[in-house]
């Protein structure tokens, strides 16, 4: 990117030629109100090389820590290979183009990703990727309205989709006059979907599996409630590589199947950036929001990449376009694509056993030592325990001074479940690790 | 791109200023986009049709017309409930550009107002609307 400096002359110089006194002139038809007349709160500038130095801090305090907290992003290993192949400079300033048809290679990356996203989901087509897994959900939903073309009606979600990506439905629906309900939980650990029978109205129904509980939850069961309705039934996850073992949505009845890619070759970082994956039907693709790359062949009979459906978008069909996604997360979605490359089918399966024996043995040491796994479901690589009260404090020590983060503590998201903790356990923990956690919460 | 003497506009259609016709069939009204429509809108790759028993008002958008440069809304040329929708469209959508009379017909409504028809625009009406263009 070009580094295009103004100097207080070359501003004087293009505000007088377009006839503006000052910069503040171009702000003044956004209201008053909507305005901060405060300073922003920034540090001072700093020099290069104490900004060199300063970010060296930071990243000599990343974490040695032994992690056993998932929740939406997950402590997956990123093998050396795909490390590499992401530092091409092709793959890495890579975006979507503007002038697409230039790019093949990009193109060629993305359509990959796609293939390899329809595949991994069971559904038919992806979209070349969003901002994370919580706008997919929300997309997905809106989508659904689109293609139900309802202007009203309930949109339901299971109450144990990840806390976070219900807040971000909520906003994207604020202004319309969907109602969003929620579908309460079981004893197991489950969605309880009894409750659709009753709804009139329904436009979409969405639950996430593995739920944020981590348990499984039954897609196949789920889907078959929700065609009755004729709603759209939307699955979601935080945690793809559950795929590895348990069915894919797109065969047991999803109509769109979204979420979150991290685990796919990301580093969790500090919460981000996120791979927001959309799989759908053939028949909704024209509802599908964000970008699509096609194959197609050119004048000479060659093999060739396009931008396709592009005249859903907003540069050609402006207020009325399909979706306001006119980009998508170009990098994320080939690491991804290289990712699930590098595995293969095979390796993909493999990883995903091993996150789910090693959870297995977790939850069986922990049981030995009296804890109570409340939620009798299946799951994958997360877990909920319950463990003593007087954990909280140690909670607060270990991860401060004793090189564990425990889970996430449930009772900031679900009041009812105090001294609750998700507990998550990837191929980068070790039975060591797991040992020395079950002593830690049983001392 | 033809020029407007070039365009065939049939006789017996009413036609609207969105470049819709209509034709009265029996006790129906049989609707589609004008030659001068599918022309501009160059090769038609996807038409979305309303389900049949849905009923709009007039100059309503009652669905769109994809070709590879544009999306067009497709407007109600009478009120009226959609009683059929032209199924060979699904997999040869480019009838619209080939016949767009014909085999490239749209939708089929029973109108609200048997007589609204006759509001149209007649074929003298519609060829100055395009010269004006």
């Amino acid at each position: 990117m070009r580094y295009l400096p103004h100097t207080d002359s070359d501003i004087a110089a293009m505000l007088k030629a377009i006839g503006v006194d000052s910069t503040d002139d171009l702000f003044a038809n956004i209201p008053e109100a909507a305005r901060s007349s405060r300073e922003m709160d920034l540090p001072p500038a700093m020099s290069e090389w104490e900004m060199r130095a300063y970010m060296e801090r930071l990243a000599a305090e990343s974490p040695d820590h032994k992690i056993f907290l998932g929740a939406g992003k997950y402590d997956h290993y990123i093998p050396a290979t795909v490390t590499n192949l992401l530092e091409r400079s092709e793959l890495l300033t890579s975006y979507t183009p503007y002038q697409p048809e230039v790019s093949q290679g990009t193109l060629q990356a993305v359509y990959e990703y796609q293939t390899l996203t329809a595949r991994l989901l069971g559904l038919e087509i992806s979209n070349a990727s969003m901002y994370d897994g919580a706008s997919a959900l929300a997309e997905s939903l809106l989508m659904a309205t689109r293609i139900r073309k309802k202007s009203k009606g309930k949109i339901v979600l299971s109450s144990l989709i990840h806390p976070s990506y219900c807040q971000v439905v909520k906003t994207y629906f604020r202004p319309t006059p969907f109602e969003i309900t929620f579908l309460p939980v079981l004893a197991d650990g489950r969605t309880d979907v009894s409750a659709l029978a009753d709804m009139g109205d329904v436009v979409a129904v969405a639950v996430q599996s593995p739920n944020f509980l981590g348990c499984v939850e039954d897609l196949a069961g789920f889907g078959d409630l929700v065609t009755q309705t004729k709603a759209i039934f939307v699955t979601c996850f935080t945690e793809p590589l559950a795929y590895g073992l348990y069915q894919p949505p797109g065969g047991q009845g999803a109509d769109i199947a979204c979420g979150e890619g991290g685990s796919l070759g990301l580093p969790p970082g500090y919460g981000g950036p996120g791979l927001g994956m959309l799989a759908t039907k053939m028949d909704y693709v024209r509802r599908m929001p964000g970008r699509v790359v096609g194959k197609t062949t050119d004048a000479n009979g060659k093999d060739g990449f396009v931008l396709t459906l592009a005249t859903r978008e907003q540069h050609i069909r402006r207020a009325r376009a399909t979706s306001n996604i006119c980009t998508n997360s170009n990098f994320c979605a080939i690491a991804a694509a290289v990712y699930m490359a590098c595995l293969g089918k095979t390796g993909f399966r493999e990883l995903a056993r091993l996150n789910y024996d090693k959870t297995e043995y977790l939850k069986q040491q922990l049981r030995r030592a009296g804890m109570t796994l409340p939620f009798g479901a299946p799951t994958f690589n997360e877990f909920v325990v319950k463990l003593p009260p007087d954990f909280k404090r140690k909670y607060a020590d270990l991860a401060a001074s004793g090189g564990i983060v425990a889970g996430l503590p449930l009772a900031d998201w679900y009041p009812e479940l105090a001294d609750h903790y998700l507990l998550c356990v990837t191929e980068k923990i070790t039975r060591a690790d797991m040992d020395q956690l079950v002593k830690e919460v049983s001392e | 791109m033809r020029s407007v003497d070039e365009l065939v506009l049939p006789e017996a259609l009413g036609y609207t200023e969105n470049h819709e016709w209509a034709r009265k069939d029996g006790s129906e009204v049989v609707a589609g986009i004008t030659d001068y429509a599918q022309e501009e809108l160059g090769d038609i790759v996807y038409a979305e049709l309303p389900e049949i028993g849905q009923s709009f008002e007039k100059g309503a958008e009652f669905g769109t017309v994809e070709s590879v440069k544009a999306v067009a809304e497709l407007y109600m040329p009478v009120a009226g409930e959609i009683t059929g929708i032209n199924q060979e469209l699904e997999n040869r959508p480019d009838l619209v550009n080939e016949d767009p009379y014909g085999r490239g017909w749209l939708v089929t409504i029973k109108p609200a107002d048997p007589g609204e028809i006759q509001s149209l625009m007649d074929k003298t009406a519609y060829y100055e609307l395009l010269k004006g263009l």
